[in-house]
């Protein structure tokens, strides 16, 4: 099971640390932070790694990297997931997840640790019943404390941890009952450099943020359930009803949730709402060099695509970049982290250079899941219901592109793309 | 008003303060004695703030340990958060303090007696984790009560205090019965009790890898499977982890399970998808391929593999990792699915090479184009490693699917032209592989790699393309000059470099004598005479003795044709493959290696494998039957402590010999072993030398038959005990009726294949007209032919040696199984062996040579002339002193004495004359080992008792115990 977890920042220092057996001498950390150094980007750090006597899983995310160490054969998904648990508490604890906050709130940050984890079993990872045993700190709470002598530590038993719902607390209350759920559905795609589409995947989740009164049972259910074949629900779903009807049965958490993510495979045609041309030459013996994007709307239906971002990693040797777009704005990045490339530059052909782009954008055109009704059980009131639609940005990404050799990034950014529209960018080039 | 806005502020501005970053900054020298002074302040407050720097400073890693009286006086509080953070601090510091920490178990055992069952659980947590050997005994008692406990959340609790008390002191544990306790848990009727019990159990499991302590029958299944759908997500890990161990009876039981848990599937938490995915793989072995429910299941499988890519890097990782296990093992799970193992730019690089890696292994004739297309995206990426990779993956592409090898080819040679330093590098190395997989098809690009000769720097490459300069060096005009370049340098080159160079050279010399003899002569003083490498110098004198005695054996040696490369060399070998599977999810299937490889402290580990498939209502072998005793650590008994044996059995001759029966042994030979064998080995045997033999076993006739009558050359023996054993049968008359076969015992593994680079043997032994053969089946689980088998026995306590060479034939491919029987005789050399009936055997194949040991009934040693006279009976049994006598019980026997009788005569066990006292029946029986030593049994049956009594008689009494465990074994089957 999980004997310690260490918290190191970007710049390499261990600022907390917390062990849940016997103490592991922080001097362990060194393994990681050899694998940190040679690894060239932070994200590239394997997640695990054998020391001699223990073995370090770790997650990077907001920048921190959250490092266990393990003894003994334990299923490292298990520690993984745990370990986003812990990202995902503290987050919803102090709004962000940084190492100042961290510090700002380390009483409550060990109090969390130590109800989350008993002995390297989990113990309570809801954030329902956390917040029953410790309550989350907000300054009036601090002021309140501090007057009145008393703690953010609740009294009660956690009731929810042992009922069969334990995602859910009992006795609440609300005077608007409201109950909301947010359809969002990213498309993922790789375009090669023709511009027919290699891959493309729908990833979708319903998040919902449920404020009812008492036990509301809901029922949700959809328009076109067939697209729901690869699913992963939260635990308050009734698997066998859905089996059965394809209905969503289930008394929700109190509060924001994850009710489902689902995954729509390349199988079923995913079609791309806008299409990318580009052309990058460096002329022989000058220093400078021509960038051209294109970027129209396809298969619109008259339909805008709205908030279109382009991001663009441009070989290493580029400098400076001036570019007239026909609509909207870019910016230019000339982060370069150092030793990222060998020096290779120079010698491949250039003129077949050609930065690979990611696309972000909304789109309306795939089919998307649609909610039919929603209904609930158990409980008298009328709620205010409340359903969205959104296409978020996914991560598009042209990758016939010969080299990245840099990590400089130009992003442009334009409001809406009309259905006639085309944006050109071209540039002087590098210099 | 106004007076309560002015407190506001000041609330506001002390309230912006109050963020616990302030506990930070206390980091001046005399912090502890400010803090010694808080923590013993009268006010509630002050100690409350106090407490919670001690736990600040504690968390970056401060030594604030010298406080610890004052902060566990704090400890007898009523405030709830005050008792957590002392408790926090007493668990990291107690271990330090011993002594101070009995100071808290009053408080402890308070607790514990709470009404409010948070504080009772919060107590049994807390007292667990104090891990100070003097306090855990004032445990016991409040643990105890609080397994029992009316409140689930306490038991809950109390069941993990259950583990960690085992981890400090595990003998307290057992004695106070807490695993019982604990395995009644297990049947609790909340579901998170369940879980809790079970994953104690499972950690404690761990540090006792032969304790039976999770029992897993249908009902306790039954009870983990109901307790699966109601617990939370890391208990329903705990309970798959934990089902995917149990063995289900048949295919029905198997499916019945794989139904309950497939809803796990869907669920958001990964590691409960990945365990469940590990039951299903598992549990699918024993499912008919024939059922419906097989297609179902495997359609299910894929979607939420494919879920997983989905998720967070370090989670994709670990699910590449072991799809990459999957893929091998089931490639049809996920053959359609190519796409999603397409990498995005932005992957990080160890879940790019992880993607990479099982596109290889997807790879198909169906899909080969795009997947072509991608990895040349690929080959022009920035990571190098990548790089790397993916132009290495074109190379396997080609090996794996012939009709993509054209198109990879010209891929490569595409990528040469980018002349990339390590694109070419790594393009070289696979075409080298290319050109071994097909001959004499594209040496037409020779040209162009030899253009790039000069960019060449890595070892590995630069071996690979002397390799190919060497190979076809009659195609290649200037190869003497391309391979002079070389060796200029020779000395600063690796020694992979330089092996090949040599080889390249010699090859050339051979094909175009005339015009390198120089070189051959250079290269060859440089590898024999300047270079300190021992690989090296040995090689080059071989080449420099082949040419000088015989240019063309040389040529046949040296341009000898090469054995095609084998397109699946990099898979897992199948047996690692199965253990890995029923290891889906760990940190095993993540490093691809068996758990007791890596795993500290893994006492023990026991191999798991894949159950195999079965019909219905057939009972499947336990994962680990037979070899539970013997994965421990320490390599298998298979040679015991004598040392000397080693070496005995190391030396043995294992060349193949085809000449049929080994050397007759001449009959004196044979008196010299026998004479041995009564004279020495049975010495320690008898144990009481002075008594002379031939009088013991019943005067001459019987050494005379024991000796005389089978003829020296036991395959010239055959038929002589056959007639004997007929002449036995009728002589038996009225008493006893026909006699049934011997009693054979089933074949098991004797030597599995983990233990032996993939042979599998598993055999029995079985007496038949009188010969003693061994029946094995040799099992090849390895990836190659295995040929040249031959079998040596130690020296053994009866003389048993191979009677003949063992006979297989041809060569044993993959995944084949050949029976082989081996005739055995009794002549061989003698040496007492511990326990009696063990033997210990070489196998030796083109690979390796394997040990391993084996037990053979001793029956198996009674020979067909083993029927006593009566009178002979009589007055041997009265003669042997009542010393040598021993008596047995032999337990549930439901025969009656003549069906007892009946049986035992099968093996040879002969039954002399039956007495009928008071109704029980006394037989008496008698049977000769082959070695010429008697033992005479009484058998008494009591009608109705399934007890029967044995009494047996012999010289050597060593024998009884071997001879009464081969009466139960018979009697029993």
């Amino acid at each position: 099971m999980i004997h310690s977890l260490f918290l190191i920042n970007a710049s390499g220092d261990i600022f907390l640390e917390k062990h849940w057996k016997s103490v592991v001498s922080r001097s362990v950390c060194d393994y990681f932070f050899e694998a940190q150094e040679r690894a060239t980007e932070p994200e590239n750090v394997p997640p695990v790694i054998p020391t001699p006597h223990h073995y370090l899983i770790s997650v990077l995310r907001h920048r921190i990297y959250f490092v266990a160490v393990i003894q003994s054969e334990v299923p490292p998904l298990f520690v993984i997931e745990f370990l986003h648990r812990v990202v995902d508490t503290f987050q919803d604890y102090f709004g962000v997840c940084t190492e100042a906050a961290i510090k700002d709130n380390v009483v409550v940050v060990y109090e969390l640790l130590e109800e989350m984890l008993d002995n390297g079993f989990p113990l309570a990872t809801e954030s329902n019943i956390l917040k029953e045993l410790i309550k989350p700190p907000t300054i009036l709470r601090t002021m309140v404390n501090t007057i009145t002598g008393s703690t953010n530590v609740g009294e009660q038993l956690p009731t929810g941890q042992l009922s069969v719902v334990p995602w859910r607390r009992t006795g609440v209350k609300y005077t608007n009952n409201e109950a909301y759920f947010d359809v969002v559905e990213e498309i993922d795609a790789i375009i090669d450099k023709s511009g027919s589409t290699i891959t493309a995947e729908i990833q979708g989740v319903i998040d919902a943020c449920v404020k009812l009164t008492g036990m509301p049972d809901l029922t949700l259910s959809f328009m076109n359930p067939r697209l729901l074949d690869d699913v992963s629900f939260h635990p308050c779903v009734r698997f066998k009803r859905w089996e059965a009807e394809r209905i969503l049965s289930f008394i929700p958490p109190d509060g924001n949730f994850r009710l489902l993510s689902y995954h729509v495979s390349s199988q079923n045609l995913v079609a791309i709402p806008v299409y990318i041309k580009h052309n990058i030459t460096f002329r022989e013996g000058s220093s400078q060099g021509r960038f051209d994007l294109t970027l129209g709307p396809k298969q619109t239906m008259g339909k805008a695509v709205e908030s279109v971002l382009v991001s663009s990693q441009l070989p290493r040797g580029v400098l400076n970049a001036n570019l007239n777009p026909t609509q909207g704005t870019y910016t230019f990045d000339p982060v370069t982290k150092a030793g990222r490339t060998p020096a290779e530059v120079g010698s491949r052909s250039a003129g077949s250079d050609a930065p690979p782009a990611r696309l972000a954008h909304t789109a309306r055109e795939v089919e998307r899941l649609k909610v039919n009704r929603l209904d609930m059980y158990g409980e008298k009131y009328k709620p205010f219901k409340g359903i969205k639609y959104m296409t978020k940005a996914g991560k598009f990404q042209r990758d016939d592109l010969v080299c990245i050799t840099g990590v400089s990034t130009l992003t442009y950014e334009t409001v809406t793309l009309e259905p006639s529209s085309i944006i050109t960018f071209t540039s002087a080039g590098p210099n | 008003m106004q007076e309560w806005a002015n407190q506001l502020c000041e609330n506001r501005q002390f309230g912006s303060k109050m963020t616990d970053s302030k506990y930070f900054t206390t980091t001046k020298k005399g912090e502890i004695f400010e803090l010694k002074a808080e923590l013993n302040s009268d006010k509630k407050e002050k100690k409350k703030e106090a407490v919670k720097k001690v736990i600040a400073s504690m968390t970056v890693g401060k030594d604030v340990s010298a406080l610890f009286p004052d902060v566990v006086n704090c400890m007898q509080t009523d405030n709830l958060e005050l008792k957590k953070l002392v408790y926090l601090y007493l668990m990291n510091y107690a271990k330090s303090q011993p002594d101070m920490a009995i100071m808290a178990v009053n408080t402890f055992v308070k607790d514990c007696e709470d009404p409010n069952p948070l504080i009772r659980a919060l107590a049994v947590r807390t007292m667990g984790c104090i891990r100070v050997d003097k306090i855990t005994e004032y445990l016991c008692e409040p643990l105890r009560k609080c397994l029992k406990d009316e409140d689930p959340y306490v038991r809950k609790t109390a069941a993990v205090c259950v583990a960690k008390l085992h981890d400090i002191n595990a003998q307290l544990v057992e004695d106070q019965g807490f695993l019982d306790t604990l395995k009644d848990l297990i049947s609790d009727s909340n579901p998170m009790v369940v879980a809790n019990a079970v994953a104690a159990l499972s950690e404690i499991a761990e540090s006792h890898p032969n304790s039976n302590l999770l029992d897993l029958n249908p009902q306790t299944i039954n009870k983990l499977l109901t307790a699966l759908n109601e617990c939370t997500e890391w208990g329903q890990i705990f309970i798959l982890d934990c089902l995917a161990n149990y063995t289900p009876r048949d295919d029905r039981e198997s499916q019945s399970i794989c139904e309950r848990v497939t809803p796990r599937l869907s669920h958001a938490n990964s590691a409960v998808v990945l365990s469940a995915v590990k039951v299903l793989m598992k549990f699918m072995e024993m499912l008919p391929k024939d059922l419906d429910y097989y297609g179902t299941l495997l359609k299910k499988l894929a979607p939420p593999l494919v879920t997983l890519l989905s998720a967070e890097p370090e989670l994709q990782y670990v699910a590449l990792r072991n799809i990459n296990l999957i893929v091998q093992r089931r490639p049809e799970i996920l053959k359609h699915e190519m796409k999603v193992f397409f990498v995005k730019y932005n992957d990080p690089i160890y879940v790019k090479l992880e993607k990479l890696d099982i596109m290889i292994r997807l790879a198909s004739q169906a899909n080969i184009a795009q997947v072509l297309a991608e990895l040349k995206e690929y080959a022009t990426e920035v990571d190098v490693d990548f790089v790397r990779k993916a132009v290495r993956a074109i190379g396997r592409c080609a090996i794996k699917v012939e009709q993509s090898a054209e198109r990879c080819v010209s891929t490569l040679l595409d990528l040469i032209q980018t002349k990339v330093n390590y694109v070419v590098q790594e393009a070289i190395v696979v075409i080298k592989d290319i050109f071994r997989k097909y001959p004499n098809k594209y040496e037409s690009v020779i040209a162009t790699l030899c253009e790039n000769l000069d960019s060449l720097d890595e070892p590995e490459a630069r071996a690979a393309m002397i390799w190919i300069v060497g190979e076809y060096a009659e195609r290649i005009d200037n190869a003497d000059e391309l391979l002079e370049s070389f060796l200029e340098g020779f000395h600063d080159e690796s020694t992979q470099v330089q092996l090949q160079l040599l080889t390249a050279i010699v090859k050339l010399f051979l094909k175009k004598p005339t015009e390198t003899q120089e070189l051959v002569q250079q290269v060859l003083s440089l590898a024999t005479q300047d270079s300190d490498n021992p690989d090296l110098r040995d090689r080059g004198y071989i080449y420099w003795r082949l040419l000088s005695t015989d240019p063309v054996a040389a040529k046949e040696v040296v341009l000898a044709e090469k054995p095609l490369i084998s397109e699946e060399t990099d898979l897992i070998e199948p047996t690692l493959l199965e253990e890995l599977i029923c290891h889906i999810g760990t940190l095993a299937s993540v490093y691809h290696k068996p758990p007791s490889a890596f795993v500290e402290g893994s006492r023990g580990v026991q191999h798991k494998r894949l159950p195999g498939s079965t019909g219905s209502g057939e009972s499947v072998e336990s994962p680990d039957t037979g070899s539970a005793a013997g994965v421990s650590e320490a390599p298998p008994a298979v040679i015991p402590s004598q040392g000397d044996l080693l070496g005995d059995l190391l030396n043995l001759d294992l060349t193949p010999t085809t000449t049929g029966p080994p050397p007759p042994p001449a009959s004196s030979g044979m008196q010299l072993g026998a004479m041995d064998l009564l004279g020495g080995g049975l010495d320690s045997l008898m144990g009481d030398e002075s008594e002379p033999l031939g009088g013991d076993l019943g005067g001459g006739p019987a050494i005379g038959t024991g000796f005389g009558a089978p003829p020296a050359t036991m395959p010239a023996s055959f038929n002589v005990p056959v007639s004997g054993g007929l002449d036995d049968l009728f002589d038996l008359g009225g008493g006893v009726g026909m006699a049934m076969g011997a009693f054979n015992p089933p074949k098991t593994v004797w030597l599995p294949a983990m233990k032996a680079k993939g042979l599998e043997i598993s055999g029995t032994f079985v007496r038949r007209a009188g010969v003693i053969q061994m029946e094995m089946t040799l099992t090849n689980k390895a990836m190659s032919v295995m040929t040249d088998f031959a079998i040596q026995f130690n020296r053994n306590s009866f003389g048993l040696a191979p009677a003949g060479p063992l006979q297989v034939l041809s060569p044993l491919s993959p995944n084949q199984s050949i029976e082989a029987v081996l005739p055995l005789s009794t002549v061989g050399p003698v040496m007492k062996m511990e326990p009696l009936n063990n033997l210990q055997v070489a196998v030796k194949n083109n690979i390796d040579v394997f040990y391993f040991s084996c037990q053979y009934p001793i029956s198996m040693l009674f020979a067909e002339d083993g029927k006593m006279d009566r009178q002979v009976f009589l007055a041997t049994w009265k003669d042997i002193p009542n010393d040598n006598e021993s008596q047995f019980q032999i337990k549930d026997c439901h025969l009656n004495s003549d069906a007892a009788s009946n049986k035992l005569q099968g093996s040879n066990i002969f039954t002399i004359a039956k007495r009928t006292v008071e109704g029980q029946d006394m037989l008496y029986q008698s049977m000769k080992l082959t070695n010429g030593i008697w033992v005479l049994a009484e058998l008494r049956v009591q009608a109705g008792n399934p007890n029967y009594t044995i009494s047996l008689k012999c010289r050597a009494p060593e024998v009884s115990q071997c001879v009464f465990q081969n009466y139960e074994t018979v009697l029993k089957n």
